[in-house]
């Protein structure tokens, strides 16, 4: 007599299914930065991938007007739904970046605005209502290199150096309809090639899993060395080859966004949205927020640290220390350069703190 | 310079005529045929008929135009000078398209050299000099570089480098010019024309490129051409261009030619025409390809082959009439007779006058 097959299925193999309602029924959100010199084409193609005109009341400010513009950093927000599933899709763009004559640290609002969605989600996410929190990281940067160089500039070095250990950096060569297909090979192997040297971390795409099929690998490969993606973007549609298609129209040819053969439009814009929207959303909460939260609550810890040493110096060791003492990190130089900084706050702020009692006491005796 | 300098009101005459001189057409009255430039006329009994539209009337035919081809000849002999410069942030094709322009390897990136091309921390200038001959012309052109323009994250100031070298050159053309016993011809290592490229991000004109521009257009002619035009369609060429040529307006920015160096209405005319399709949106290529049975230098890619010569194309074949075909020798006189009169002007009220030194001891500047 057989135990019915029935018996032993369990039936949790349905648990893919029940996330996948649960998640369209709240729907995805998914913050995109572009950065880049102005005039590279980042609004159009944004435009070109999401299929939007999210630029279309857009003024373009004359060098004039430019001369006194600081790097800004705006905000694009769009609700896009394909097939009941619904993304909220937030473009940070970054106007103003690279653009004056001297650039000295013109990365530095960028770098500031991805800490401040750290800061506010970390400090969301202790708080005591989590049940709607908001994501405002920034999951991705897309960031521009011009066709006209022979390589990676100081710049460019400079701002991917500052931004790989807080974003996902992903380089990518802008106008690439200006270079012929040899220019572009030798300028992507220049570009990948200094990115090496320079130690920069760019965002890698995660190795297939070994069951994968070889198709699958062989694409995976191909992706993967195809890097930095050369990209083209318009806002127009043309007519080529009997359909209508974006792209560009030149006396001397008709470029297609689309066609692979013209340029890696279609494989950013697969990893992109395709294939690793989510994995560039795990590696933001697991890599570089946790990176974040850990460097923020070993700041914090030392802070806590000398609070509590101010705490007992003033208050005679009589009353309890109202903040427990935590276990402390194992020190080491920075530590203790920071500590020695730390010490002569500290001597400063006992200074105050006796200056203050000082005070109540004389208003006491008046 | 700070304060605004007004060209010497007059100018020293041209070494040689910048035209030839306007030959009237006979006036209706005269019974015979035309008459002819250069001799090849014969002598007519007919009293009163005229050359030239102005002056006295001839009685025969005395050969002064002739002074044209003897002019023509020992300049032939003499050979030009001729002094670029190039100036933009590296990777937007100067090298080729000096090239491209004279049809050699006068830059100092040739195309076969495949050298290493780093970027240097401060603007060097680098000079190399070629003689290249057609038609029985030899022309010593020198093409002067400036790599790490733009390049560096901060670039203020930049700029000084070249401005440096140009006033080197006056200087030294000075000293020589003031000096008793003077060389016969001067070597003329002035740089007469600056190329300047404009970077093509089809919005406007960047803010390095108003300052260099703001600071140099009273010092040398300055020529902009916006480089690696094949990246816009016809379109954001033609809005870039007018955007680009409304904002030099807005700073005060002359380029070459310059409105106030205009002689004549012919000129003018001319120029205007110039100054409305300027800056020449261009390509440059040392390679060949085949189209429709032709070779044409161009760049190939995916989609179909860029043409470096067709007006369609680009603007290229209107730069290299414009700089070599036509105001090749009238880059020169403005460089002479205006920026360098003015540098001469200046340093002669600075101090008072230079004096002339003799052969064999040298004064020392005071700038």
């Amino acid at each position: 007599f057989e135990i019915s097959k029935w018996n032993q299925y369990v039936g949790f193999a349905t648990l893919p299914n029940q996330v996948h309602r649960k998640s369209v029924k709240k729907g995805f959100d998914f913050t995109l930065m572009v950065a880049g010199e102005s005039g590279m084409g980042k609004s159009t193609l944004v435009n070109s991938l999401f299929l939007t005109d999210l630029y279309k009341d857009r003024k373009l400010l004359n060098a004039e007007e430019r001369i006194n513009q600081t790097v800004e950093i705006i905000k694009h927000t769009v609700d896009i739904e394909e097939k009941g599933v619904k993304l909220k899709l937030t473009i940070v763009d970054t106007p103003g970046f690279g653009d004056a004559v001297n650039n000295n640290e013109c990365w530095k609002p960028i770098t500031d605005y991805i800490d401040q969605q750290f800061e506010q989600y970390f400090r969301d996410e202790s708080g005591l209502n989590r049940k709607n929190i908001q994501d405002n990281r920034v999951h991705c940067c897309l960031y521009f290199i011009p066709p006209f160089g022979h390589g990676l500039r100081p710049v460019d070095v400079e701002f991917m150096k500052a931004l790989h250990e807080k974003v996902n950096v992903v380089p990518l060569i802008a106008k690439a309809d200006c270079l012929t297909p040899s220019e572009i090979k030798k300028l992507k192997d220049r570009v990948r090639d200094e990115i090496e040297r320079f130690g920069i971390k760019v965002y890698q795409f995660p190795e297939c899993d070994s069951d994968e099929d070889e198709e699958f690998k062989q694409l995976d490969k191909e992706l993967k060395e195809c890097c930095p993606f050369a990209v083209i973007g318009s806002n127009t549609v043309v007519e080529a080859r009997g359909q209508r298609v974006r792209g560009r129209l030149y006396p001397w040819g008709i470029v297609e966004v689309e066609n692979q053969s013209h340029c890696d439009f279609v494989k950013l814009r697969n990893i992109l949205i395709r294939s690793h929207m989510h994995d560039l959303k795990d590696v933001t909460c697991d890599m570089h927020y946790e990176n974040y939260r850990a460097q923020c609550i070993q700041d914090m810890t030392r802070f806590l640290f000398i609070l509590h040493a101010v705490v007992k110096l003033t208050q005679d060791n009589r009353m309890e220390s109202p903040i427990p003492m935590l276990p402390l990190p194992t020190p080491d130089v920075e530590t203790d350069r920071l500590i020695k900084m730390k010490d002569e706050e500290l001597a400063r702020m006992q200074e105050m703190l006796n200056k203050m009692q000082q005070q109540i006491h004389d208003g006491k005796d008046q | 310079m700070s304060e605004s300098i007004v060209p010497p009101e007059v100018r020293p005459k041209p070494a040689v005529p910048a035209k030839p001189p306007h030959v009237a057409a006979p006036s209706p009255t005269a019974p015979h045929g035309p008459s002819g430039l250069g001799g090849g006329f014969g002598v007519d009994r007919v009293p009163g008929l005229g050359h030239s539209g102005s002056g006295s009337t001839l009685l025969g035919y005395i050969g002064i135009d002739t002074i044209i081809e003897q002019m023509r000849k020992k300049t032939m002999k003499a050979g030009f000078d001729f002094n670029i410069m190039i100036v933009g942030h590296s990777g937007l094709g100067k090298s080729t398209l000096v090239n491209t322009l004279f049809k050699s390897q006068v830059s100092r990136w040739s195309s076969g050299w495949g050298g290493e091309h780093k970027i240097p921390k401060t603007v060097e200038i680098k000079a190399v000099s070629h003689v290249i001959e057609e038609g029985g012309v030899k022309m010593k052109l020198t093409v002067i570089d400036t790599p790490g323009f733009g390049d560096q994250i901060n670039n203020e100031n930049c700029w000084d480098p070249i401005s440096k070298y140009i006033n080197e050159q006056y200087e030294k053309f000075l000293k020589e010019e003031v000096n008793i016993a003077r060389k016969k011809r001067i070597p003329d290592t002035r740089v007469h024309c600056c190329l300047y490229f404009i970077s093509p991000t089809g919005h406007s004109l960047r803010q390095l490129d108003i300052e260099f521009m703001k600071h140099l257009s009273r010092v040398v002619n300055i020529i902009p051409v916006i480089a690696k035009s094949d990246t816009m369609t016809p379109d954001e060429k033609n809005e870039f261009k007018h955007r680009v040529r409304k904002e030099l307006e807005t700073h005060g920015i002359e380029y070459y030619p310059q409105n106030e160096f205009d002689d004549d209405m012919e000129d003018k005319n001319e120029n205007d025409k110039i100054r409305e399709a300027m800056p020449f949106a261009v390509v440059g290529s040392d390679k060949e390809f085949q189209v429709n049975g032709k070779r044409v230098l161009g760049r190939k890619t995916a989609w179909g082959v860029v043409e470096v010569e067709n007006p369609n194309h680009c603007e290229f074949a209107l730069l290299r009439d414009f700089l070599i075909r036509s105001h090749l020798q009238d880059l020169k006189e403005v460089t002479h007779n205006i920026h360098y009169e003015t540098y001469r002007a200046r340093r002669l009220n600075d101090n008072g006058g230079l004096h002339p030194i003799s052969a064999n001891n040298t004064q020392e500047s005071n700038l």
